[in-house]
């Protein structure tokens, strides 16, 4: 492990203090001048990802009722009418099946952050449709699925503030790789 | 289908496959008709030139079983394919298909049976058009052309991929029949391409950046977090696979190989690089990928594909047709290193012997192993165990289970148990 980590910060020195700044280069380019800086509206164009903090949420906000609609419209017919019938992964229940025989890992039993939510949905649903929702609609949805599990109240509205604070069940349930574990 | 009644008919039984004389070789369902040669062979030139061209293909054609000395042969081929006498094929569901491990002698994969794993399809991508973005905490984002990608300096390795799901259905019994249906979601290729760290020093990074999100541009938009100590010195970005470009199914026009890492890691069709300063927590590093053991908590960022082999002739499905001379054939592999060793028992477990290892031994490579062999036509049960470079030995199925229940899902690796019967069929146990 340490030695892992001394490797890693040699190989870090060596990139950010002689790399890019050797002879060849200007802040511009590093040591091979290929690429060109991406613009911010380029960056922006692709940086979609939402981290556990709220970094990356876009602007907009959506509630449960909304939610309801966005859900009937563009979700039920794989995931079923409440969340749990499918034929596509079920969004709603399994908590308190975690320990069992049959663990039932839904967003509600099992993910640990409510951006976890909105980054997939944002990013990959509706399946057929994927990137085709507003910003409005994946906050209301993602309320709507959170309600549910009865993870935040009817009257909630989520947003680029709120939705992060949202509390999982399963936020303390996961560990680092223990392994080599076995013999 | 049924086409009348539109009713879906009863599944197909799986082929049953059959080992012949005393080689062991999976036997063509049919031979290729002489109707299906002649059209291959008419396509493959224009029309113009058939009459001249199609005399020696007719004698060819009505010589395919005969003397093939006395006629001329096929004309050269711009892009070759296999003889129409071989059928090996992957076994496919929508989102996945399996190497058929048992078809296969060597290391390498053919490109066309690399085992494919995608969550919203294969996307068509124009390599013009395709770009990488290199952004995040680095000192200046940078975009990249494929042309550009190809210009750094260039390196390959033979690896192979292991999606963490690999034998997974293996956890709750052993439900798969075929070497291929069990543990086909594995292959070795050779990987082309650009080491990462050459490419981010090239935008530069920045202190704080320690973890890296990677993200394809498919319909799933696949996006992982790695740890950046974990990954920069050995992986790559490639834009190429046994020598030419990737297939589409493998992430063309460039995709990530973490060497020993769990398949999903290895995004496909790569556009993003964001150099971050902690996980993301995408949905396939929380909801999937995460091991779920028996008091309800779960593994995360369990990247290591642990030791494994899988024996490959004979195995599930097959049927050994004499007894005699028996060449055990199999693949080895550990996500940690080298294959150091690899055991071998006929009676469940009880004896071990070393079997032979064939050069080339790669680091994070599949490599075959075979054991020389007499089956009296008694009842035997085949099993393999890797032991890798760390001194990690490939557990028995009791040992995973007792530490990890049966609930994970992913990252299965117990040694494999192949039962022979006095008929000669072989099929998956657990003991
Ligand atoms: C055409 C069918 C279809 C539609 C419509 C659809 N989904 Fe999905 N959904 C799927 C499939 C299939 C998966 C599994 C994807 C995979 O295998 O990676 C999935 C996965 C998910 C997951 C992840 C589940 C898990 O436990 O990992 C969430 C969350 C989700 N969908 C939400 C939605 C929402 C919200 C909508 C509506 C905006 C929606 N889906 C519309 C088919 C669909």
């Amino acid at each position: 492990m340490f030695r892992r980590q001394t490797r890693f910060l040699l190989l870090l020195f060596v990139m950010v203090a002689v790399g890019p700044a050797d002879s060849w280069g200007t802040s511009k380019s590093g040591p091979f001048h290929l690429g060109r800086v991406a613009t911010p509206d380029e960056i922006q164009a692709w940086d979609i990802d939402v981290a556990p903090d709220g970094e990356g949420l876009p602007a907009g906000r959506g509630t449960v009722k909304e939610g309801a609609e966005v859900y009937a419209e563009h979700c039920a017919s794989c995931h079923g009418a409440t969340g749990v019938e499918g034929p596509g992964p079920a969004l709603v229940g399994g908590q308190g099946t975690l320990a069992s025989e049959h663990p039932v890992k839904t967003a509600g039993s099992y993910w640990p952050y409510a951006t976890t939510l909105f980054d997939y949905i944002y990013r990959a649903m509706p399946f057929v449709a994927p990137q085709s929702l507003t910003s409005d609609q994946v906050y209301a949805v993602t309320t709507w699925i959170l309600f549910e599990n009865g993870l935040v109240d009817k009257d909630a509205v989520l947003d680029r503030e709120t939705l992060p604070k949202v509390r999982m069940l399963h936020r303390n349930g996961f560990v680092p790789d223990p392994r080599p574990d076995v013999n | 289908m049924d086409k009348k009644t539109g009713k879906p008919t009863p599944a197909e039984p799986e082929p049953e496959v059959s080992i012949y004389e005393s080689l062991i070789a999976t036997r063509p369902k049919e031979p290729p008709t002489r109707r299906a040669f002649l059209t291959g062979a008419t396509s493959l030139f224009g029309a113009a030139a058939v009459h001249v061209l199609l005399a020696p293909f007719l004698g060819h054609a009505a010589n395919a079983s005969g003397d093939p000395t006395r006629v001329p042969g096929a004309l050269a081929t711009e892009y070759g394919r296999r003889s129409p006498f071989e059928r090996a094929k992957r076994l496919t569901k929508p989102q996945r298909s399996r190497t058929p491990l048992q078809d296969l002698h060597g290391i390498v994969t053919p490109s066309a049976l690399h085992f494919e794993r995608h969550h919203n399809g294969v996307p068509l991508i124009d390599p013009a058009k395709h770009r990488l973005l290199v952004h995040g905490l680095v000192e200046r984002p940078l975009l990249f052309t494929i042309a550009e990608l190809k210009r750094f300096p260039s390196t390959s390795r033979l690896l192979f991929v292991e999606c963490s799901g690999n034998s997974g259905k293996e956890w709750k019994g052993p439900k798969g029949k075929t070497a291929q249906e069990i543990h086909g979601l594995t292959s070795t290729s050779e990987w082309a391409g650009v080491r990462l760290s050459t490419v981010l020093a090239e935008a530069g990074l920045t202190p704080g950046a320690t973890w890296m999100l990677a993200e394809g541009s498919d319909a799933a938009a696949m996006t992982r977090s790695l740890p950046l100590d974990r990954v920069l010195d050995e992986a790559l970005l490639c834009y190429a696979q046994n020598g030419e470009p990737l297939r589409p199914e493998q992430g063309y026009p460039l995709r990530l190989l973490v060497p020993g890492f769990e398949g999903n890691t290895c995004i496909k069709w790569l556009r993003r690089l964001k150099l971050v300063s902690s996980p993301v927590m995408t949905r396939e590093e929380t909801s999937k990928y995460t091991d779920l053991m028996t008091d309800g908590t779960a593994r995360q960022f369990t990247f290591d594909m642990e030791a494994k082999s899988v024996i490959t002739v004979p195995s599930g499905g097959q049927r050994l047709k004499k007894t005699g001379y028996v060449e055990i054939r199999g693949l080895a592999w550990s996500g940690r290193g080298r294959v150091e060793k690899v055991e071998v028992s006929v009676d469940g477990g009880k004896n071990w012997r070393t079997a032979r290892l064939q050069a080339p031994i790669l680091p994070k490579c599949h490599t075959r192993f075979c054991l020389d062999w007499r089956w009296d036509g008694g009842e035997a049960v085949l099993q393999s165990r890797c032991i890798d470079e760390t001194g990690y030995r490939q557990p028995t199925r009791k040992e995973l289970v007792e530490i990890r229940g049966t609930n994970s899902y992913y990252h299965y690796n117990a040694i494999q148990s192949w039962q022979i019967d006095e008929e000669g069929n072989v099929r998956n146990v657990q003991v």
